[in-house]
């Protein structure tokens, strides 16, 4: 089977064989590449980046992203979960606005540093 | 007020020159007309950022912030909301009008760079004809709508263009809930990288359909439907082709083009391939004090090198200004621009950083750079693809004489 190692931009073409419970992978230039064929074919996961919604003048919405990666089946519940949140304060970048999402130990964090608006 | 250096625009090639100027010396002053810095980064909230520089996946307003952080600590002034009207050379100096919100101000300074990045070309930019209606955006509008105003710009939605902007959008606009009909690229195979086809497209079940193209709108006062035709490979629409696809929001993401309204009226000479600015080593268009980097000299798609054309910049306006001695960098072969495209010999030459792209999908290639003659670097690619941009660093120093530069592809 043929995928496409999305890790990182470099996108390598791997080649991926499942034999006798284990995955053999050619193609990857690193060790992620390896592993994340493995998971592609076992249970997928993915970094998944979105916004929440604010309270702050100057800042309808915020930028968030997952601190690790969740099963790409929650990604949709996890947008649930973004469309219930509101920040009403001003954050700074990295601040955790929900903490082990959906059974994981991954946090949604902010990725945009929220300054006051000097409008 | 009067400044050794104006960089005009905050985006990261902005961010990037000013910082280094001002570590350099230089008094800076950085205007920016948006509300806050990062340019179009900040809009860009998906990963992928940073990974030849930090060696991470950040996403663009986290790369972004590293930068601000950085300017904060060095002495930039810096000016918001303010928009650079023109730029005009006085004996020795230029002055720079701009429009903010205390009115128009004026400043002068010794040097200009220029980082204002690049437009998108729009639906008049490839004749889409019918109605006038509502629902038509281009990419990076419907991207500032959602992910910074936190607006949907429609609820069934065409994209036209499958470079990476395209396909980052189709993710964006399925995931907040909008339903993506389609990517139609009028191209036989997909611009953007296969990464993003993978996880956009192929992750949400997002159909993309090649050779095909959107020829017409239709709509009363909101888009209801657009027309979509088979195009020839010299992507001429074939008569006949024609289908309708209900929407109510077309999404362009059609191309780049580098925003060079101030270079020209500083009658800086643009190069027809790049259509940014003709430069040196240095990031130093032909005229004397004005440089350009990052989208503005030519589209990128790594901001990482985005950043790095900004320190050049940067770097170089800090030093003491010398008498030129340009000569011309030609190219040979299937090769879509080289950057820069002319080489300063009367300043240092040692570690000139070159950017190129080739002008089709190639493999088995090398590319050689000889100055008269002489071969002073050559390497092989396996495979060119116009979308990637590549990067090497030339020592010209090697050269026994400077005198004819060339940079060639050929098969190999
Ligand atoms: C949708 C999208 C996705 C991308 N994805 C990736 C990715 O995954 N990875 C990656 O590495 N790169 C990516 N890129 C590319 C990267 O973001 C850009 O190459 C980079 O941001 C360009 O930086 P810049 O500083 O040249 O221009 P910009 O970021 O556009 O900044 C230019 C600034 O100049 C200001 N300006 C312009 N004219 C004036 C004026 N007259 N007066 C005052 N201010 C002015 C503008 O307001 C703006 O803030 C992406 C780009 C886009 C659009």
């Amino acid at each position: 089977m043929e995928l496409v190692c999305i890790v990182c931009p470099n996108g390598c073409r791997l080649d991926v064989e499942q034999r006798d419970g284990r995955v053999f992978v050619v193609g990857n230039k690193c060790k992620r590449g390896a592993d994340f064929a493995t998971a592609e074919l076992t249970n997928p996961m993915r970094s998944v980046t979105s916004l929440v919604k604010t309270t702050v003048r100057g800042y309808p919405v915020i930028s968030v992203k997952t601190d690790g990666e969740i099963p790409k089946s929650k990604i949709f519940q996890l947008m649930k979960l973004c469309d219930e949140i509101t920040v009403s304060q001003p954050l700074p970048i990295g601040s955790v606005v929900a903490s082990g999402v959906l059974g994981t130990d991954v946090n949604l964090v902010t990725t945009t540093n929220m300054e006051i608006a000097n409008e | 007020m009067k400044y050794d250096v104006a960089v005009i625009g905050g985006g990261p090639a902005g961010l990037a020159a000013a910082i280094k100027a001002s570590e350099g010396g230089a008094s800076v002053l950085l205007i920016e007309r948006e509300a806050r810095l990062g340019g179009i980064l900040k809009q860009c909230i998906h990963d992928g950022f940073g990974v030849v520089r930090f060696g991470e996946k950040l996403s663009g307003p986290e790369y972004a912030y590293r930068f601000i952080e950085r300017l904060k600590a060095a002495n930039v002034q810096v000016s918001l909301f303010s928009f650079v009207t023109s730029a005009v050379k006085l004996s020795d100096t230029y002055k720079i009008t701009y429009v903010c919100k205390d009115g128009v101000k004026y400043a002068e300074c010794s040097k200009i760079i220029l980082a204002t990045g690049c437009r998108e070309r729009t639906r008049n930019g490839i004749s889409i004809h019918g109605d006038r209606c509502a629902g038509v955006y281009t990419a990076g509008a419907a991207q500032n709508l959602v992910n910074i105003l936190g607006v949907m710009p429609g609820k069934r939605i065409v994209i036209l263009g499958s470079g990476d902007i395209g396909l980052i959008m189709a993710r964006r606009l399925t995931l907040e809930g909008a339903k993506v009909v389609g990517v139609y690229e009028a191209k036989s195979t997909p611009s953007g990288l296969t990464r993003n086809i993978h996880q956009c497209l192929h992750d949400f079940d997002i159909p993309l359909y090649l050779s095909k193209t959107v020829t017409r709108v239709f709509g009363q006062s909101r888009l209801e439907k657009v027309e979509i035709s088979d195009v020839d490979e010299r992507m001429r629409s074939i008569a006949g082709t024609e289908q309708l696809v209900d929407c109510d929001c077309l999404v362009l993401a059609v191309g780049l083009i580098p925003e060079n309204e101030l270079a020209r009226t500083l009658n800086v000479p643009l190069n027809k391939a790049t259509k940014g600015a003709t430069v040196d080593q240095n990031c130093q268009t032909l005229v004397d004090g004005i440089y350009a980097c990052g989208n503005a000299l030519h589209v990128n798609d790594l901001v990482d090198y985005v950043s790095e054309s900004g320190e050049i910049a940067g770097a170089h306006v800090t030093l003491q200004k010398t008498e030129r001695n340009l000569l011309p960098i030609t190219t040979e072969g299937k090769l879509l621009y080289v950057v820069p495209q002319m080489l300063d010999t009367n300043s240092d030459f040692g570690n000139v950083v070159m950017y190129f792209r080739a002008s089709e999908e190639l493999t088995n290639q090398r590319l050689t750079v000889t100055a008269c003659g002489e071969t002073i670097f050559s390497k092989t690619y396996a495979k060119l693809l116009p979308p990637e941009m590549e990067r090497i660093t030339v020592d010209f120093g090697k050269a026994r004489a400077l005198g004819e530069l060339t940079v060639r592809l050929e098969d190999k």
